[in-house]
């Protein structure tokens, strides 16, 4: 405890450091999967093939895609920006299949009959696919949230800050409260994003708050 | 067991959906005030640039950033801004960097930076090496009075191995067969390497790829008997008095002398540069020992670290 | 050229691929700790997770420390186990197997919960007792379910498992992290593909076992 007393302002920089590379890639993993999904599901026969191919991303190896992004987008191999890209495409690799069977689950006779109420395409999604999508589509992000969390630290490896700087220090160094620091500080970011993000859930759709059912 | 009639549940959400729509905004700012958090504390974005400003870079590696945080007090005690771009990977992620002015001083390794620069280069000695440099550097960068401490890739076996086969130079390792050499993976396509081991000892090895910087895992390796040679145990590494190694000698000069060089833009003023010269005048190879086997045993930060030894040695103030 | 094509060329080379630390050799180590540890996940997670799916009980306790686990990450429980085991396999697989197990103790329980509790029922009035209406009922109509846990799980190893070159053993990030250091484009991108190749080639496994499930009679 004295080692990370003594180291707590570095700890609370790649804290912050971690934040900054893991929360815009959430946000843009699932604000970017929502219009695939709802693609994918609109053209029927491409459907699997959309879903699939997003969720295969999943096996690119984190590390690699890491290096082989700034070849493609021009960037700098340290540059956050290559670091952030990677983690949306594997928050999306999740999330594009939970937002497809999200939107899929929202029963048939609820967008005829707002249909026939005369709403449009676009005032339809806002009004009834997205509200009744949204308990599925919080569990999806939930999931992304965490893994995002705990696959910034791979970035470490290649020199871009964040709380795996601890495990790559802590390793070199044979210093055993870094790693076990990043370790939990890292488990703790995850947990108390999945709390608020539940918290959302629970606050924004109160119809949820009976319990975890969501609609199948 | 039936659901409330759909359109009941429909309507019950469409007005809870007006409540969604905060809450989307609150994770909404939540990214956006945590990016900006990121953008503050990211020393890499805004890099180089601002006039005033000197960036210092270290590797991904404790000691070297132990004496980029020296080189960064010194020259905050001399009244410049410092950046601090510490904890970059390897010499070939940093010095297209370098050349191009994102950072203007990183504490280098004057044998493998001259290889990096000028692989053709048959320099062995420190002079040699010194000219070699002066040679090598791309336009724009100058190499700094080097520091009489090297730190470098040494073949380090332990007590007990070097006495049971007699060994004192890499050369006497010729003779045993089934060598297995523990390193980082770019040990392989080092001049140093496999290969150069063949060539100028005429030494046969295997390589087990440890990617800790001669940390806790290879000691533990070459204790265990995992491996039988340990080639990525720097000279200035603390485990070698603390856990009774021996560094094999190399009178070849198959590793080139690494000693510790400020490299720095040619942009940076004369007393900064004097600055860093008077470090380089200090750190002896017991101060670099000192300064390591304090990292590694206290454990203390970087800043904590160079803070002391700036003051003891008088560098600052 | 460029890199993918320089790639590609490394790849068509025979030469690349043989030897004791070949590309071929890589893959077979590589396939080898997936496996493994996915084996050993199982192993663990299936029983845990039928016991909760079929008596429904531990559910949220489950649930809530299988995302603690999701959470930790896997750098982190690598370097930490790394430095108390030393090389070997001892580590990465402990690493690799606490990233398999909340995906397959998930698919687990989610597929015995997705069996009908009427069908359930009507086992239990037959006079089945709980063992045979878990393995005659439950497990098997549950298991395509139970496979995607593992499936998920398989992916999610095998991208990872390269991180167990990082502390000395081999697969496929022996490569991989050889052309990290240099910086060699033509290595890395080469060894990725191998790894992404390999996971595609699992997943396309396991879809086919799931179809052949779904087709197997009484399941869906």
């Amino acid at each position: 405890m004295d080692w990370v007393f003594e180291n707590r302002a570095h700890i609370a920089s790649l804290t912050l450091a971690h934040l900054g590379l893991s929360l815009p890639a959430i946000l843009l993993a699932f604000v970017l999967s929502l219009p695939v999904a709802i693609a994918a599901n609109r053209v029927r026969p491409l459907r699997e093939v959309i879903v699939s191919g997003t969720g295969l991303l999943y096996a690119v190896p984190s590390l690699p895609l890491f290096i082989v992004l700034p070849v493609l987008l021009g960037t700098g191999v340290r540059d956050r920006a290559n670091v952030i890209v990677a983690l949306v495409l594997f928050g999306m690799a999740l999330m594009v299949r939970s937002a497809a069977d999200a939107f899929d689950s929202v029963p048939a006779e609820a967008r005829l009959s707002a249909t026939a109420q005369g709403y449009s395409r676009w005032g339809r999604f806002w009004a009834v696919d997205l509200p009744l999508a949204a308990g599925p589509l919080l569990a999806g992000l939930r999931v992304v949230s965490v893994s995002t969390i705990s696959l910034v630290t791979v970035s470490a490896v290649l020199g871009v800050q964040s709380l795996g700087s601890l495990f790559t220090d802590g390793f070199q160094r044979g210093i055993v409260p870094s790693i076990v620091s990043g370790v939990v500080i890292t488990a703790l970011l995850a947990l108390v994003l999945d709390l608020l993000l539940s918290a959302l859930g629970r606050f924004a759709m109160p119809w949820l708050r009976t319990g975890e059912r969501s609609p199948r | 067991m039936k659901p409330p009639p759909e359109n009941r549940r429909t309507a019950r959400r469409l007005r809870a959906r007006m409540r969604l729509v905060p809450g989307l905004a609150a994770v909404g700012a939540l990214a956006l005030i945590s990016s900006a958090c990121g953008a503050d504390s990211d020393p890499f974005e805004s890099g180089g640039g601002e006039t005033g400003t000197v960036v210092i870079g270290s590797q991904q590696y404790y000691s070297n950033t132990l004496i980029a945080e020296v080189y960064a007090q010194v020259l905050e005690d001399a009244g410049l801004t410092v950046q601090r771009d510490f904890e970059i990977g390897q010499r070939e992620v940093y010095a297209a960097e370098l050349e191009n002015g994102n950072i203007d001083v990183f504490p280098e390794y004057a044998g493998s930076l001259l290889q990096y620069f000028d692989p053709e280069s048959q320099a062995r000695t420190a002079e040699e090496i010194r000219d070699g440099l002066e040679q090598a550097l791309p336009e724009g960068l100058a190499a700094l009075r080097e520091s009489e401490a090297t730190d470098q890739n040494a073949m380090v076996v332990t007590a007990e191995f070097a006495q049971e086969h007699g060994l004192t130079s890499i050369g006497d390792l010729a003779d045993l067969d089934d060598l297995v050499v523990g390193s980082t993976p770019e040990f392989e396509t080092r001049p140093y390497g496999p290969e150069g081991l063949r060539e100028v000892y005429g030494v046969e090895v295997q390589l087990q790829t440890i990617d800790d910087s001669g940390g806790p895992l290879t000691v533990k390796a070459l204790e265990d008997g995992d491996i039988d040679v340990a080639a990525n145990i720097f000279t200035a590494s603390p485990a070698i008095a603390a856990e009774d190694l021996v560094v094999l000698e190399d009178p070849e000069s198959l590793v080139p002398p690494e000693n510790v060089v400020p490299i720095v833009s040619e942009a940076l003023d004369a007393d900064a540069r004097a600055a860093l010269e008077e470090v380089s005048a200090a750190l002896t190879q017991e101060e670099l020992l000192e300064l390591n086997t304090r990292s590694v045993d206290e454990q203390a930060a970087p800043e904590v670290i160079a803070g002391e030894w700036v003051e003891e040695q008088g560098l600052v103030g | 050229m460029s890199y993918p094509a320089e790639a590609l060329d490394l790849l068509l080379d025979p030469a690349v691929w043989g030897g004791a630390d070949g590309l071929g050799a890589r893959t077979l180590e590589h396939l080898g700790y997936s496996l493994l540890a996915v084996g050993l996940s199982a192993a663990i997670a299936l029983p845990l997770g039928f016991a909760v799916g079929h008596f429904g009980r531990g559910r949220n306790v489950v649930v809530a420390s299988s995302g603690v686990v999701r959470a930790l990450p896997t750098l982190g429980l690598l370097t930490l186990v790394a430095l108390f085991t030393g090389l070997g396999l001892l580590a990465p697989m402990v690493a690799l197997v606490v990233l398999a197990v909340p995906s397959v103790l998930a698919g687990a329980y989610a597929g015995i919960e997705s069996v009908d509790p009427r069908t359930v029922d009507a086992a239990r009035a037959q006079g089945m007792s709980r063992w045979q209406v878990l393995t005659t009922v439950q497990i098997p109509l549950g298991l395509p379910l139970i496979v995607g846990g593992i499936r998920l799980a398989t992916l999610q190893v095998v991208g990872t498992a390269i991180l167990a070159a990082y502390v000395g053993a081999g697969g496929l990030g022996a490569p991989l992290f050889l052309g990290l250091r240099t910086y060699d484009y033509p290595l890395l991108l080469a060894a990725s593909a191998v790894v992404i190749l390999l996971a595609l080639v699992l997943d396309l496994a396991f879809e086919i076992a799931q179809r052949l499930l779904r087709r197997l009679p009484g399941l869906r």
